[in-house]
């Protein structure tokens, strides 16, 4: 545990920047939990130890920024764990990105953070 | 039974003010003046107001700063802010203080200056840090998420998305007051719009306008000798179901689902009830969504069911009579013109584009990204 770090948020954080993608995970219901909480949400369990994730998913929801500066991909991606997060699937033509698509995650630096991306799964 | 609050306030006054563009005016004087007019709307001396609620972007404590622009001391107030859906939810509180003799006569008001100030949304989020660091266009693409999935789970189609952008214009153009009065638009010119964020063109967009907005409140007995015809609060109810996008948790049912038929069961009512219906539409995608979870078509077939006119004047089904947010009117948080627009057209004052025999009207208010859905049900007398 992290817990030297501060609430789960900061946890989270401490281990990307070790370069570890981490969710959480119920003791006794074994459910998984992103984004990181205090508590189960919903049902309110307590017994949220720290896990790797497999960093594999699934593209939920996906659309494109179209700007001056280009196209940037914004998606929702299904973790094979169950939760959903919000994060840009890259690597591809954003517009190419569909839903149901296999992905891949990785840690990226941007502006100075520790971010989450996906890829395309091989 | 019947509910204890069904039908026990009413809407009694109405007001909108600078709507589209209002350049030199400020938001507290956009929704001040809009106050003013809808007392003397409801012909009830400003003096009387003991109850306020309001919500904008840009005050952090509104139902003071209206209490002292106005001069009031109300014993009543509520600044709730659930985003666009706000003003509905102080309906319902407003319903709730009333009948408590908490307060005898609520003031609803909003106003904002958006469009002439700064040209853009104004943002009054805080950043999500589990959504800010990819740099989201918020609200847009939270709606296109909820437009993708909807698209890919149930074959909707940007030709019916379109559908909904050129009945809410068709509207706009019976109605002076609309922003875009006087815009005709096809199928073709939504379609052929610059993309923005897939699956959206800039016209599937809502409006950036100014504009302020009111509405006074009175319990039933007192309802009936006010200078207008009042608008009944047959029922209401709120669902929040998440805040951010990517915790909703299924991008294609809303929470309207849960509060359409817990407003419905208040009033004693049914879709078929149902005269003219007042939806969100920040984006065409709300139209299809809320449809569908207000039960006035099966999940999925929201697309189909806007289709070849449907919602348009001449249509099956009113919906968004004033043009809606899409092209009437949208300052950042529409939901008070949803009152406004039902009120007018439970009255008979809709001019060219009044809903025949309209006794009762569906509002559902949308705030945040799809998060907070209020559902309310305003009726005649007739309906009582």
């Amino acid at each position: 545990m992290a817990d030297t770090v501060g609430g789960p948020e900061a946890q989270f954080r401490a281990f990307l920047k070790q370069g570890r993608f981490m969710i959480q995970r119920s003791r006794s219901t074994g459910k998984h939990v992103y984004y990181p909480r205090v508590a189960v949400p919903g049902s309110g369990e307590t017994d949220l130890d720290w896990v790797e994730a497999a960093g594999t998913g699934t593209v939920y929801a996906t659309t494109v920024n179209r700007t001056r500066d280009g196209n940037t991909n914004l998606a929702i991606i299904e973790l094979d764990e169950g939760p959903r997060m919000m994060s840009r699937v890259e690597g591809v033509p954003a517009e190419t990105v569909k839903i149901g698509q296999r992905v891949k995650a990785r840690i990226a630096v941007e502006d100075a953070a520790e971010i989450i991306l996906f890829e395309v799964a091989q | 039974m019947t509910h204890p609050i069904r039908g026990k306030t009413a809407v009694v006054g109405v007001a909108t003010f600078g709507c589209g563009e209002a350049p030199g005016w400020s938001s507290i004087e956009l929704m001040c003046q809009s106050a003013v007019l809808a007392l003397a709307d409801a012909g009830i001396p400003l003096h009387e107001v003991d109850g306020v609620f309001a919500a904008t972007a840009t005050h952090a404590f509104p139902t003071m700063s209206v209490a002292e622009y106005l001069g009031v001391k109300p014993r009543y107030f509520d600044g709730t802010n659930v985003g666009g859906s706000s003003f509905e939810q102080h309906m319902l509180n407003a319903a709730l203080a009333l009948d408590a003799g908490l307060c005898n006569v609520a003031l609803i008001c909003y106003g904002s200056n958006q469009r002439t100030a700064s040209g853009k949304l104004v943002p009054l989020s805080e950043p999500q840090p589990y959504e800010t660091p990819y740099k989201p266009r918020m609200p847009m693409n939270a709606y296109a998420l909820a437009a993708s999935r909807h698209m890919h789970q149930y074959g909707t189609t940007r030709e019916q998305m379109a559908e909904v952008a050129v009945a809410a214009r068709a509207w706009a153009n019976l109605n002076p007051e609309a922003f875009m009065h006087g815009k005709p638009l096809s199928v073709a010119d939504v379609m052929g719009s610059r993309l923005i964020s897939d699956p959206f063109t800039a016209l599937d967009c809502c409006l950036v306008t100014d504009g302020g907005a009111a509405c006074v409140m009175v319990r039933a007995d007192r309802a009936k000798d006010c200078a207008q015809q009042p608008a009944y609060l047959l029922g209401a109810a709120g669902a929040n179901w998440h805040r951010t996008i990517s915790m909703m948790p299924d991008l294609t049912v809303t929470a309207c689902a849960e509060s359409g038929p817990r407003a419905f069961a208040m009033a004693g009512m049914t879709q078929s009830d149902v005269d003219l219906v007042m939806l969100y539409d920040a984006f065409t995608i709300n139209t299809i969504l809320f449809l569908e979870d207000l039960g006035f078509c099966p999940k999925g077939e929201g697309g189909r069911f806007v289709a070849e006119g449907r919602i348009a004047p001449g249509g099956d089904l009113a919906v968004n009579t004033n043009g809606g947010g899409l092209s009437c009117v949208h300052p950042g948080m529409y939901g008070m013109y949803l009152i406004v627009e039902s009120v007018r057209q439970l009255r008979g004052q809709a001019g060219a584009r009044q809903v025949a025999e309209c006794d009762v009207a569906l509002l559902n208010g949308n705030g945040g990204t799809l998060s907070s859905q209020i559902t309310a049900l305003l009726g005649t007398a007739a309906a009582l």
